[in-house]
């Protein structure tokens, strides 16, 4: 048993004044992946059976390539934030939640990179 | 860290079954036991209620078996017409108040259990103290800055209706302990009722303190673990709905953002 008070520990380190921008987010890239799935699965279908230099042929085109980019922008801070959540929600001991975290960044920067310099490499003809 | 069994002590073991009264129309209720006086683990006894001796609902069968078989049975209750909130418990799976739920609205077997994951204090009586911190953590009493009038401070019917659904909370803890994100974050989310008892006063057209009642709202613990997963508004025995007061109080807060 506890010899705090109740309103001790709920209390806690008071409101961090934050949050909303995480669920207006999470929302905003959820709504805008709904086209964008669109797109990719579209996408996907006509690619299907090109060779490489049609396929750089396809992301030479600028729509193509921002759509391809807003996609992986989108989808990637999506899976950060919801991954955010996720580890809040489960992970209490604060040394693993900050390192749970941490690691979502850089795991999250990196496919996103990743991903980036791709689409920009097939579509610019690197 | 989310806990996805009991701890070993906490494990519930089969209990004592009690004898059968002497009566033709029986109904078998097996009910959640702990004492703290012991080291044992909690026990689930099985008694048998004499349903032609008691009233419809499961408290009255809760109260036939402390005045008739074991009057160590530990339970609260108070008004016994959904009012007070004290007899919540969990029945037949549902948070639900005993005074409110009729036994014939239970198929078989009714399982009784504590309000979950809060401490049991004794049996069917959980201890409430970090809920009731929660709640009077968004001060739930009408704040002004104008000073007080001379006589009565007046709202008007289109105003008064935005608290329906608000302030039929009972505060009897049904919603919030049936709440997966309270389970594992229960120190710092605020939990539906709470959430629920804060938007009735950020709708109060009298109290003049919104901002502040924002501020101290906005944080992803205290609000933002709600993931809308609905159990608040499925298990509220008084039909409210905290999961859309929680979505409104979201929505103030995007407004004041975006």
């Amino acid at each position: 048993m506890s010899m705090r008070n109740p309103f001790k520990i709920i209390s806690g380190l008071g409101s961090s004044r934050d949050g909303t921008m995480h669920f207006w987010y999470i929302n905003l890239t959820a709504i805008a992946n709904i086209p964008l799935t669109i797109f990719l699965v579209w996408f996907v279908i006509s690619a299907a059976g090109k060779n490489q230099a049609e396929m750089m042929e396809m992301f030479s085109s600028p729509l193509i390539m921002a759509m391809m980019l807003l996609t992986i922008i989108s989808f990637v801070w999506h899976m950060r934030l919801g991954m955010q959540a996720v580890i809040e929600d489960y992970i209490t001991s604060e040394g693993r939640k900050i390192t749970a975290i941490l690691l979502n960044y850089f795991f999250s920067a990196s496919v996103a990179i990743i991903g980036i310099v791709s689409v920009l490499m097939l579509g610019l003809g690197g | 860290m989310v806990e996805l069994s009991l701890p070993k002590n906490s494990r519930p073991t089969k209990g004592k079954v009690w004898p059968k009264p002497d009566a033709k129309n029986l109904r078998e209720l097996q009910i959640y036991r702990y004492n703290p006086d012991n080291s044992d683990n909690p026990s689930i006894d099985t008694y048998y209620v004499d349903i032609d001796d008691c009233g419809p609902m499961v408290l009255d069968a809760l109260l036939w078996i402390k005045d008739n078989i074991d009057a160590t049975l530990t339970l609260r209750r108070s008004c016994r017409e959904g009012i007070c909130g004290s007899c919540s418990m969990n029945i037949d799976g549902l948070n639900s108040l005993a005074c409110t739920k009729g036994i014939d609205e239970i198929k078989g077997v009714i399982k009784i259990y504590p309000l979950p994951h809060l401490p049991v204090v004794k049996d069917l009586v959980p201890d409430l103290s970090n809920f009731y911190a929660q709640h009077r953590s968004i001060e739930p009493w009408l704040k002004t800055k104008t000073p007080a009038p001379s006589s009565e401070g007046l709202q008007s019917y289109k105003d008064r209706e935005k608290l329906d659904g608000l302030y039929e909370c009972i505060l009897c803890a049904c919603c919030s302990t049936s709440c997966p994100s309270y389970w594992w974050n229960g120190d710092r989310y605020l939990g539906p009722a709470v959430l629920l008892q804060a938007y009735r006063w950020l709708m109060d057209s009298r109290d003049e303190a919104t901002g502040e009642r924002l501020d101290n709202l906005e944080d992803p613990f205290r609000l933002y673990r709600c993931h809308t997963i609905m159990n608040c508004t499925n298990t509220c025995p008084k039909g409210l709905n905290p999961a859309e007061a929680i979505a409104e109080i979201k929505k103030l807060m995007v407004e004041r953002r975006v």
